[in-house]
């Protein structure tokens, strides 16, 4: 199987959409000329041209309100917001109009765009560009969130949403750009809703989504250091949830710890520990734990950032007073 | 695919046509009050905004443009959609939220949507519809169907910062939106004068070199050759333009609007310029309809405006399995 970045795993799925599919548009700041401000659509507007690959102004209202409208009217649009923190000048469109679009229509209405935003911190950007809100999204009804983790997810995930004909939210952790990956030849989706047991165990149950699953493997290595045989769930998507795979899990291990960089209080963390609760009381050995990211803006100097995060040896921790 | 039929101009207009932009008028107004006597009567609940007084607006600009033209407005909205057609009975089936609503009772008075006549909704969030004329304008464009968008908003949305973006990326990408502002001089309660910076709308356009102008908008005649003339220059591909149509609201913001906020001599003074009664003045004048003419359309019109609240009346509720219907579309995108 052929190794590439994620990064790359996003970059052929996109070309091989454009080439397939006309009515497949991107728009976002600096995707064209400047090639994106993670490099995904490097090289798109020499190959496809600028009716289709159209740098927007730094409007992130406009972007996704033409997007959903462009949706509407019979395009296939993806909107780029850079990061996530950018997308907040957005909510009202995400929120008010895309997610609600087909319901208050009573189903006349149909919104298949993808919003993809960069999400997550480590880099030392501060306080306004380091946000992770992955769960505010998925408290959405109307929207579908994407969290990838392997170049596989990316590719698999980014096949699906293309096909959706519903909007989804597709976010991309910084730090998961440039990690290699294995990803199949050949034409492939990976349906919503179906987490992956990414690494299999018995003892306890470490669940996370798009970069924090590395910490939860992380954490795995450190346990079995000690004996303790830790399974990692990949959540893939938050919107639909796979309830299933999680309680299935949960069922095996009798113990989860829930992991994720957004902020502890209120987040979506709380609520897979309340599904575990509402679903699987009588298998847990324990209380379901939780690492989250602190809950404070995200400071810059590298020590205080990476105290804010969840790290490999908090995750161990959390499992080991499980045991 | 490209449609270039074109409306005729105002003064093509044969008699016909200016009686039945009289009798969609009156058809409105009665609509309106008859959604306000039905709201007093706890048939209709939530916001309730009425168009009395601007009838002239919807009428004429939507007159002028084609049936496939896409329609996106704001939530005084109802004389936008009977203007475009939309059935009374279902759109005062949706005032009573009743399944057979032309959003099927999930959207009510501030959300209707009929697709099939391209009126593509309105919408709640002051400015939050603006950018998706900007969107169905882009996919008009791309796909080369002729279409343009017809975008209502009110004066209360000009301070918004999407009213700014949309006209930028309108104007950047040379996008078929007509932008009409409904100018009633107050956004719900406060004055424009208190709040804006230029209160006259239509100079704003021209910080995005869009060309815009200032349109009688109580003159259905008038909103009518605006519209025509500009939509025609819009189509042929010369990008956005902008309109503002000076009016007045006859009634509160919504049922709730005590008026607190103006006087009733100001009211008492627009109402002389009733849009419904000068033109049918124009028309008695012109010779076009003479008084039993008039005594039968309204008699029409009462028995449209009663069939359909007999038909929203007597209409089913939605079940309580449609609470989750429509989250999602299922199927092709």
């Amino acid at each position: 199987m052929p190794e590439m970045t994620f990064r790359e795993a996003l970059r052929q799925t996109m070309r091989e959409e454009l080439l397939a599919d006309e009515r497949v548009i991107l728009m976002g700041e600096d995707i064209g000329a400047y090639g994106g401000s993670y490099a995904v659509t490097k090289g798109f507007l020499d190959e496809f041209g600028p009716d289709r690959i159209r740098d927007t102004p730094i409007s992130e209202s406009v972007v996704v309100g033409c997007g959903i409208g462009a949706a509407m009217g019979g395009l296939r649009p993806m909107v780029e917001l850079m990061t996530i923190n950018f997308s907040l000048l957005a909510f009202d469109q995400i929120v008010n109009n895309a997610s609600k679009l087909s319901y208050m229509s009573g189903g006349q209405i149909h919104v298949p765009m993808v919003i993809r935003m960069a999400s997550g911190a480590g880099s030392q950007l501060g306080s306004q560009h380091s946000h992770s809100l992955e769960g505010w999204y998925a408290h959405i009804p109307g929207l579908k969130v994407a969290v990838p983790f392997t170049p596989r997810d990316a590719r698999g995930l980014l096949k699906t949403a293309f096909q959706e004909p519903n909007p989804v939210i597709f976010i991309e952790h910084t730090a998961l750009y440039s990690r290699k990956g294995e990803v199949p030849d050949e034409d492939f989706e990976i349906p919503f809703g179906q987490a992956e047991v990414y690494r299999e165990g018995t003892d306890v149950t470490l669940i996370g989504y798009s970069g924090s699953v590395y910490q939860a493997n992380g954490a795995a290595d450190l346990l079995a250091e000690q004996g303790h045989q830790a399974e990692v769930l990949n959540l893939r998507t938050l919107r639909p949830l796979d309830v299933e795979a999680i309680v299935a899990s949960v069922r095996k291990t009798h113990r989860a710890v829930v992991i994720e960089d957004d902020w502890k209080f209120g987040g979506f963390a709380g609520e897979i520990a309340a599904i575990i609760m509402e679903q699987a009381f009588d298998e847990l050995d324990a209380p379901v734990a939780r690492v989250c990211g602190a809950d404070v803006p995200m400071p810059y100097a590298k020590e205080l950032e990476q105290a804010a995060l969840p790290s490999e040896r908090q995750i161990a921790e959390a499992a080991l007073a499980l045991l | 695919m490209t449609q270039l039929a074109e409306r005729p101009t105002a003064k093509e207009l044969d008699n016909g046509r200016l009686v039945d932009l009289l009798r969609q008028m009156m058809l409105i107004r009665r609509f309106e009050e008859k959604a306000a006597e039905m709201y007093a009567r706890g048939r209709i609940a939530g916001f309730l905004h009425l168009y009395i007084g601007e009838e002239a607006i919807a009428v004429g600009a939507i007159a002028a443009i084609n049936d496939d033209d896409h329609i996106l407005t704001h939530y005084r909205e109802h004389g936008h959609a009977l203007a475009r057609g939309l059935e009374p009975g279902r759109v005062m089936a949706e005032l009573f939220g009743k399944e057979t609503g032309v959003s099927r009772g999930k959207g009510g008075s501030m959300h209707f949507f009929d697709v099939e006549r391209s009126f593509m909704g309105g919408y709640a969030i002051v400015g939050g519809h603006l950018p998706l004329a900007c969107g169905l304008a882009l996919a008009n464009q791309r796909l080369g169907n002729g279409r343009i968008v017809l975008c209502i908003f009110g004066d209360g949305a000009v301070n918004e910062g999407e009213f700014h973006e949309a006209l930028n990326l309108a104007a950047v990408w040379k996008l078929p939106v007509l932008f009409l502002c409904e100018n009633n001089f107050y956004g719900m309660g406060t004055d424009i004068r208190l709040v804006s910076a230029v209160i006259e709308v239509y100079k704003r356009a021209a910080a995005y070199a869009i060309p815009s102008e200032q349109v009688d908008g109580m003159s259905v005649l008038a909103m009518y050759e605006a519209v025509q003339r500009v939509a025609s220059r819009i189509r042929s591909g010369e990008g956005p333009a902008f309109l503002e149509a000076i009016t007045f609201r006859f009634r509160g913001h919504s049922m709730a609007d005590p008026e607190f906020y103006r006087s009733k001599e100001v009211t008492e003074r627009w109402r002389k310029l009733d849009p419904i009664v000068t033109f049918r003045q124009k028309l008695e004048s012109d010779g076009l309809i003479d008084e039993p003419a008039f005594q039968a359309l309204q008699a029409e019109i009462e028995d449209v405006v009663d069939e359909a609240t007999r038909f929203a009346e007597e209409s089913p509720k939605p079940p309580p399995e449609a609470l989750y219907e429509h989250l999602y579309h299922e199927g092709e995108p």
